[in-house]
């Protein structure tokens, strides 16, 4: 293999991970709590120019510049995201599913507006540049650059979904599920419904900015086009082709979907005249269409699916308790019966 | 009056609800009702159809706020808490169409009725693994005593939604017994389900209350009542109309004026 086609996979690996980032952020909210937010766009978008403004350096002609290390430029992007999604969704969380998506949809499309249009702040239509990359100092070698960045969004990820998986198999993540699947029934448990959301809504919104943050980084650009609503399906349709309420398939739908989509990028390059490319470019969405129609037809829980996770404490026992003999009981054959 | 099984507690009732109201638009559902359930009592709410046990069970389990009335459980005012703070003074309920989480195993939906959880903080999760993984160990065996209790053991890791309509009752049950209330309300545990699980049901329910449970039972399905219930108390038109043992109140003039009149079949 030739060292510039381990450059590219290395490259396209890690901004399917910066996908990644944003489908476990959306799992959380969709995938364990049912919260229908798509305003995924939006949130990233935060993240990203919150921790470009933190670390690119001082420029006259806008606000701040503040030239803090990366490391400051994400964590405050994930905290910032984070604090506006739990404003937001104090506002809007008890509001019914579909509500709650157009409310998160005109959340995105401000954010985009206010990218566009706050010059001073934001750059308007041309954005932020400079934005310092990661390992910056190995670009002059190719390899090690993208090798380097890839190791550490892979950390990133592998860390994300460590902690999210132990929160999943936790009474925390059974709470966020039981809401999902009936919230009259959950609140007569006890459970303050509202403030479970709202936690899951925030944290999910804050992971999304980590992933704004990430790609932005990784790219060393952002500009207001980056946060349309078609960035918002595309992370959708990862998290419906990988497998909503499923961590790993968060992750592998983000890889798989970022494939057709780059994949098809570069055919449609080659196949098509330059004149015409512009046009085949919307062929792209379509593919991610197909991809995410024959998912739903073939496998609609996605391609790994929910796993029903009993209690991350007690694997070893329910396993053995379910090889044992399984008594037969008329009531068993019963399944779906109302 | 009262029947041999019901004892009554040393102290106050548990649940007192006084001149409930609650009006939909232009009717009221509730019209000025009071009800008390004593500690330890098993008590049945019978009416015609339309005459507001519904409504004043949501009442009762703050899942509807009323428009004037008081509730008091366990001393504490909740007349204008929501549902979930319930539980923690002691009241749990169920459903008339059983609510289960339908994805979610048959063992895990009982383990959601778990109160105190360290584990249901996100940090707890992080900085206290041990203490989390501890509880939930308790939590596990205290679940799966309760699957036996309702004869579900065997289906503890399907997902609810394969269990049939008297099997989601039972786990219902199950699931609110995991929070240890002192009282239950129970929503028509006999609608739909068929005559052998009823008598688990009713053999479930009556071992509940001998060990101490308080159980208010709304049902229509008066031989259940009479079975189950030491005093009846009888709703129309949204109020209250009388009560006493279900032998005599099944013969009061009234109550069949009542459910002559109120049954438009």
């Amino acid at each position: 293999m030739s060292v510039e086609l381990v450059a590219y996979a290395a490259f396209f690996l890690t901004m399917a991970l910066t996908y990644a980032i944003m489908c476990l952020g959306l799992n959380v909210q969709w995938g364990q709590t049912g919260l229908f937010n798509v305003g995924v766009a939006g949130f990233v978008a935060i993240g990203a120019y919150v921790s470009a403004l933190l670390t690119t350096p001082d420029t006259p002609e806008r606000f701040g510049g503040f030239g803090m290390p990366i490391a400051v430029g994400w964590l405050g992007a994930a905290l910032a995201a984070g604090l506006v999604s739990f404003l937001i969704g104090a506002l809007t969380i008890r509001l019914r599913a579909d509500y709650l998506a157009i409310a998160t949809f005109g959340v995105a499309v401000a954010v985009q507006l206010v990218a566009l249009n706050l010059e001073p702040v934001t750059g308007g239509p041309f954005g932020i540049g400079f934005i310092p990359r990661p390992f910056a100092d190995l670009a002059g070698n190719p390899l090690a650059f993208s090798l380097a960045n890839l190791a550490l969004l892979a950390a990133v990820v592998v860390a994300l979904y460590l902690a999210l998986e132990r929160l999943v198999r936790s009474p925390w993540g059974r709470v966020l599920r039981a809401i999902r699947e009936d919230e009259a029934a959950a609140r007569a448990l006890g459970k303050n419904a509202t403030k479970f959301r709202l936690q899951a809504f925030a944290i999910g919104g804050g992971i999304m900015g980590l992933a704004g943050a990430a790609q932005a980084h990784f790219i060393g650009f952002i500009a207001p086009d980056n946060y349309v609503p078609m960035l918002t399906f595309q992370v959708w349709a990862m998290l419906i082709v990988g497998g909503s309420g499923n961590n790993r398939g968060a992750i592998l739908g983000a890889v798989l979907v970022w494939g057709i989509w780059a994949g098809s990028a570069g055919a449609f390059a080659a196949l098509f005249p330059p004149g015409e490319q512009a046009r085949a470019a919307a062929l792209q969405i379509v593919m991610i269409g197909v991809a995410l129609c024959a998912i739903l037809l073939l496998r609609p829980r996605g391609i790994l699916g929910e796993e029903r996770v009993v209690s991350r404490h007690l694997g070893r026992l329910s396993q053995l308790r379910r090889a044992g003999p399984q008594p037969t009981d008329k009531e068993t054959s019963r399944a779906g019966n109302p | 009056m009262p029947k041999a099984g019901a004892q009554h507690g040393p102290t106050s009732p548990l649940i007192e609800a006084r001149g409930l109201v609650k009006q939909f638009g232009g009717l009221r559902a509730v019209d000025g009702m009071s009800i008390s359930l004593a500690r330890g009592e098993m008590l049945g709410l019978i009416g015609p159809n339309g005459a507001g046990k519904t409504t004043l069970f949501n009442l009762l389990a703050g899942s509807l706020k009323p428009t004037a009335g008081t509730i008091v459980v366990a001393g504490e005012d909740l007349s204008r808490r929501g549902p979930e703070r319930r539980i923690e003074r002691g009241v749990g309920r169920t459903f008339q169409i059983p609510k289960p989480f339908a994805e979610m195993t048959v063992l895990e939906n009982v383990l959601a009725g778990g109160q105190h959880q360290a584990g249901e903080s996100i940090w707890m999760n992080f900085l206290r693994p041990g203490r989390v993984a501890a509880e939930e160990r308790a939590a596990v065996e205290k679940a799966r005593s309760l699957l036996d209790f309702v004869t579900l053991s065997h289906l503890e890791g399907e997902p609810a939604r394969v269990l049939s309509g008297g099997q989601r009752k039972l786990l219902e049950l199950a699931r609110i017994l995991m929070a240890d209330p002192q009282a239950i309300l129970l929503d028509e545990p006999a609608a739909g389900v068929n005559p052998t699980l009823l008598e688990l049901i009713i053999d479930r329910v009556l071992d509940l209350n001998a060990r101490g449970k308080s159980i208010l039972l709304i049902e229509h399905n008066m031989e259940m009542v009479s079975r189950l219930c030491g005093r009846v108390v009888v709703m129309a038109a949204g109020r209250y109309l009388t009560e006493g043992a279900p032998a005599d109140v099944s013969r009061d003039p009234a109550v069949v004026d009542a459910y002559l009149g109120g049954v438009a079949a």
